[in-house]
């Protein structure tokens, strides 16, 4: 049997009416990876002793009666989560040989639901990344065609969906990191508000903007997955103490009535003839389903690259200074002393896109520069932000494209960092402002590559752009292409 | 110019990163380049403006300060390069 096509719900009930085993299904996955990932690459570690063993366990409580929602269903988690007992190396040479004394709290909250994890998936290199060509294991390939990159820097999350490898996955998502894969691989993934899921044993890059959120094929599965890992942990300070809803309870409510706002600035000159095409027929069908279009303005979108750049970078450059060879990872020690070991450790361990960054980060909060830089895009931050929360006292969520393009070439962009960060002009805002937002598939490019829509909503509003996202689907059929592998 | 050679061996050795010559090179103009850009942040006026640390209305998450069990010493060292005596070992701190 194949499971490839079956959502979360469908394999709820094969395994309850034990029409399949959670070892069945969770072989059949492994067998997957096995026979496409050596060109896709999604995976970096797969943890197969581990899953069979979670996978009977899971047989076993299926047995014996109730059980989770999730119980013997195969996931897999990007490599930036802590996962007990297996490796974790954020796509760094520098963690190369690190495994995880502990389980993220999201990871813990997906096994205490009975979920199996397979594996640990490729990204960029401690989340850095807008390609997935920044990972000490190598490129990810997009399914939908190999010579071009999935997106990232959560790419091996997404492309392990959109290649039907595991039903859902989960992936961090700091300036579009899950958003922009889901769209260039055509699957939805989902952007939480800011503290709504916990951080504490996720691989911190820039804390006040990381989030965790579940890349699925489906709006629903999304919907369960989010339900699964969302809430307050006492763990990590920054998450929320705000009742988590049941995000599949109105699932179905449309979109009646809804003002859905389309920001100008997002809709320039430069945005890509089929990504323009396909986003402005989304609109449409949205109008046929009874939202109410209304244009707003968002005017500081222009300064969010910058300010991004600015932020992440100095908060990444405090993150990453733990990364000196004295208390795990990797250590090169020539006889040069403490500093001298601190400075080969991380020349040999960090790849080329986390130094610049680390270096960006470190200029911004030096002395003589802090007020110029580091100051100065916490205030735009604040205008960023504002335009949000004044854009939605006139309507309830914002309608817009992921991308500026379709998935572009391996190594294309790989010269330009520039270039590479401005392609996040869509997605970055979200995270300036700390709301939700969502990527679902809405269409195709001339040469069949996935387009997705961005549904940006109010904070704690994610029941909102699920409903608006599930409208959306049933109304459509692009969700339901898969690429040819 | 907005950064120089010798500003980047400066940030380097802040950063605790040693540079090759050719990637130091490489370094400096791409920085140079991403500063440039991230310049345009001067067009906005700001007089009066507080900054944003944290995007979500919070503050001071504190805990009582009670004992509470930790990973443990094993689990600490678990991944250690080197370790002796239940601590981290390293080269020389104080000469």
């Amino acid at each position: 049997m194949s499971f490839e096509s079956f959502t979360i719900q469908q394999l709820r009930k094969k395994l309850v009416d034990g029409e399949v085993t959670s070892v069945e299904l969770t072989r059949a996955c492994l067998d997957r990876i096995k026979e496409t990932d050596e060109r896709i690459n999604a995976f970096i570690t797969v943890c197969d002793e581990q899953a069979l063993a979670a996978a009977e366990e899971a047989d076993r409580r299926l047995a014996e009666g109730d059980t989770p929602l999730l119980t013997g269903i195969p996931f897999a988690v990007k490599d930036i989560f802590n996962t007990l007992d297996v490796r974790t190396t954020c796509g760094s040479k520098i963690l190369d040989n690190y495994v995880s004394p502990y389980d993220a709290t999201a990871v813990q909250k997906l096994r205490q639901q009975g979920a199996v994890i397979v594996g640990k998936l490729n990204m960029d290199e401690f989340a850095m990344g807008s390609s997935n060509e920044n990972s000490a294991a190598g490129p990810v390939r997009n399914p939908w065609d190999e010579d071009r990159v999935p997106g990232g820097s959560s790419g091996g999350s997404a492309a392990a969906v959109a290649a039907r490898q595991v039903v859902a996955t989960l992936g961090t998502d700091t300036g579009g990191s899950i958003r922009q894969p889901a769209s260039h691989c055509g699957v939805v993934g989902l952007k939480p508000t800011y503290g709504r899921v916990s951080r504490y044993g996720v691989i911190a890059y820039a804390s006040s903007l990381d989030q965790v959120g579940p890349v699925a094929r489906t709006v629903e599965d999304c919907a369960i997955v989010l339900g699964a890992v969302a809430g307050y942990d006492p763990a990590d300070s920054t998450s929320v103490d705000q009742p988590v809803p049941d995000y599949m309870e109105n699932l179905a409510a449309g979109v009646k009535g809804k003002k859905i706002g389309l920001p100008k600035e997002y809709f320039v000159d430069g945005l890509d003839p089929d990504v323009k095409k396909a986003v402005e027929q989304a609109i449409e069908t949205y109008r046929e389903l009874g939202a109410e279009i209304v244009e707003v303005s968002l005017p500081h979108t222009d300064y969010s690259v910058a300010c991004y750049y600015l932020i992440a970078t100095a908060e990444a450059s405090s993150n990453l200074a733990r990364y000196d060879g004295v208390r795990f990872g990797v250590r090169k020690d020539e006889g040069e002393g403490l500093i001298g070991m601190y400075q080969r450790t991380r020349a040999a361990g960090f790849g080329d896109e986390v130094k610049r960054r680390i270096m960006l980060g470190t200029y911004a909060l030096s002395s003589g520069y802090y007020d110029a830089y580091y100051l100065k895009a916490q205030k735009v931050r604040t205008l960023i932000r504002q335009d949000f929360l004044d854009a939605f006292k006139q309507v309830d969520l914002l309608l817009t494209p992921v991308a500026p393009t379709p998935a572009f070439k391996l190594g294309e962009m790989v010269d330009d960092p520039l270039q590479m960060y401005l392609s996040d002009i869509f997605t970055i805002p979200v995270n300036m402002a700390g709301t939700c937002a969502m990527s679902l598939p809405c269409g195709f490019s001339e040469l069949g590559l996935p387009i997705g829509l961005q549904l940006i909503g109010q904070p704690f509003a994610e029941a909102e752009i699920l409903q608006a996202a599930y409208a959306f689907e049933q109304a459509s059929d692009f969700g339901e292409r898969s690429p040819q592998l | 110019m907005k950064i120089t050679q010798k500003d980047v061996e400066h940030v380097a050795r802040l950063a605790r990163l040693t540079l090759a010559p050719e990637e130091l090179e490489i370094m400096t103009s791409q920085m140079d380049a991403i500063l440039g850009y991230v310049d345009k942040l001067n067009e906005l006026d700001t007089e009066g403006i507080e900054p944003t640390a944290h995007a979500v209305p919070m503050a001071n998450a504190f805990r009582a300060d009670e004992k509470r069990p930790s990973i443990g010493i094993e689990r600490a060292l678990q991944n250690a390069p080197q370790s002796g005596d239940d601590c981290f070992t390293v080269p020389k701190v104080i000469e």
